[in-house]
């Protein structure tokens, strides 16, 4: 049969945000895979100019609907270390709390994604059940659900108390419980199995050489993870990355589903650990020079370069995502898939465009 | 089919996941931040929360003693809540009922000197 070129996205059942592929295919074989992106572009970086380096915690926090925490978290982590602010331990350990809350809800919600795009739609409601238990630990403890707005240059603006930590740990317990319930499905599944597995290798020298990130590179045995750069309260944290060695989708759910216990952890052992103390110093000055600061968002690394002028304005933001670096990847997985499996690999490196494209 | 029997029951015998939403209503937490309301006659229009405000959605008045906030396009972030010196803002735990029209909230106050900072006592001798 002669090449044929489909156009798959920008809108499309699966995708939740827009992405533009534009596939060549030979009787239903996928053989050249071309991206687009540029629909949901807002110039978030451009706000620099008129918003100064303080209201830009609440302005990089809407980058991502999903990881907000983790952002705002990335940018005052540069900001401190460019403006010699040593923040108190138990802001620290807060921030790895948050950031480990939003990972779970957000690796609930693509496991629930996931579901959905190979037909399991019971699967994917019992997921985003389990995910809104999360959802009202943060809303209780910061006062947002998504966008929770506790980061500020120099520490936190909330605090949790000891009811609430309690309260916490009973949430995550049960959370974990139910979580457990689904490993059988999600991992030994045949109907899951024959969906995912083989289709969208990735091997890991071609993931390393493709600058892939994330469950993404995990997910074919790297253990590179930007956790184990120790920002935060991460140096006395007990941390191993989780990986798996085929490379497939199948492979990077899986990854996703044991960090989602894995994070489980983290927030005991950061609530275990974190010590009394204040949550806030008080930052003076203004930055001068640049930065650049990397945390591990759930999608992978997330990258962000300041750069401060000794005004209240920065002169320069720049924001790098981890869908932007597993691009690429995506575009190396779908040569040589069958059209009815682009769905499943494309959601499989859990694209956030809406992050990528700022 | 022991597993699915042992599931099914569990779900027969489990209390709903859902709520019947407009007759059931989930209790707001503590400090949720909803709603923003100025108590207009505390306010001494410093205009400390439209300088701090990141979405620019307040702008105060100071000679006409004017309060004018866009509530679609605030954040609820609670930043102006924190910068308030007199305390005069405040977050309601509800979220605003859902508005057909571009409604914006324009408040007028009487103009009140500022709190004078208490002097420093200089230590004699």
């Amino acid at each position: 049969m002669a090449k044929m070129t489909l156009p798959f996205g920008p809108q499309h059942p699966v995708l939740p945000e827009p992405i533009h592929l534009s596939l060549t295919v030979e009787d239903e074989i996928v053989t050249q895979a071309i991206p687009a992106l540029g629909y949901v572009h807002r110039g978030l970086e451009k706000l620099v100019d008129i918003r100064d380096f303080n209201q830009m915690v609440q302005i990089v926090e809407r980058v991502c609907g999903i990881c907000s925490k983790i952002h705002a978290m990335c940018y005052v982590q540069g900001l401190e270390e460019l403006m010699k602010v040593d923040v108190p331990p138990r802001a620290k350990y807060l921030r790895v709390m948050w950031s480990e809350l939003h990972r779970i809800h957000s690796h609930l919600l693509w496991l629930g994604l996931f579901a959905d795009a190979f037909g399991m739609e019971s699967l994917f409601m019992q997921c985003w059940r389990i995910r809104e238990k999360i959802m009202d630990i943060n809303e209780a403890t910061t006062g947002a659900r998504v966008i929770v707005s506790v980061n500020v240059v120099g520490g936190l603006r909330c605090d949790v108390d000891d009811t609430q930590t309690r309260w916490i740990l009973s949430e995550l317990d049960e959370v974990e419980r139910e979580v457990r319930r689904l490993e059988s499905t999600f991992v030994n599944d045949y109907t899951i199995k024959k969906r995912t597995c083989g289709i969208g290798v990735l091997s890991a020298e071609k993931a390393l050489e493709l600058g892939a990130a994330g469950p993404t590179l995990r997910g074919s045995g790297v253990a590179q993870d930007m956790r184990q750069l120790k920002y935060a309260a991460f140096d006395s944290i007990d941390f191993e990355p989780v990986t798996a060695l085929d490379g497939d989708s199948y492979s990077r759910m899986k990854v996703r589903y044991y960090e989602t216990l894995q994070s489980i952890d983290l927030v005991r052992q950061a609530i275990a650990k974190m010590p009394d103390g204040d949550i806030a110093v008080k930052v003076k000055g203004r930055p001068e020079g640049e930065i650049l600061s990397r945390v591990e968002q759930p999608r992978g690394e997330l990258f962000y370069y300041i750069k401060g002028n000794g005004t209240k304005y920065l002169d320069r933001v720049r924001i790098r995502t981890p869908t932007f670096a597993n691009i690429p990847p995506l575009a190396a997985m779908l040569p040589g898939i069958e059209l009815a499996d682009v769905p499943i690999v494309v959601l499989s490196i859990d694209p956030c465009i809406s992050c990528t494209e700022r | 089919m022991a597993k699915m029997t042992a599931n099914i029951l569990r779900n027969f015998f489990a209390k709903r996941a859902t709520r019947l939403y407009p007759i059931e209503v989930r209790p707001p937490f503590e400090n949720s931040r909803g709603e923003l309301y100025n108590d207009i006659d505390q306010c001494i229009f410093c205009g400390a929360c439209a300088l701090k405000c990141p979405s620019q959605c307040i702008t105060v008045d100071k000679d006409q003693a004017t309060w004018f906030c866009d509530p679609l396009a605030c954040v609820y972030c609670g930043v102006c809540v924190e910068a308030c010196p007199v305390h005069c803002l405040h977050q309601k735990t509800t979220y605003r009922p859902v508005c057909v029209t571009r409604e914006t909230i324009f408040q007028k106050g009487v103009l009140k000197e500022k709190p004078k900072k208490k002097a420093k006592v200089v230590a004699e001798g």
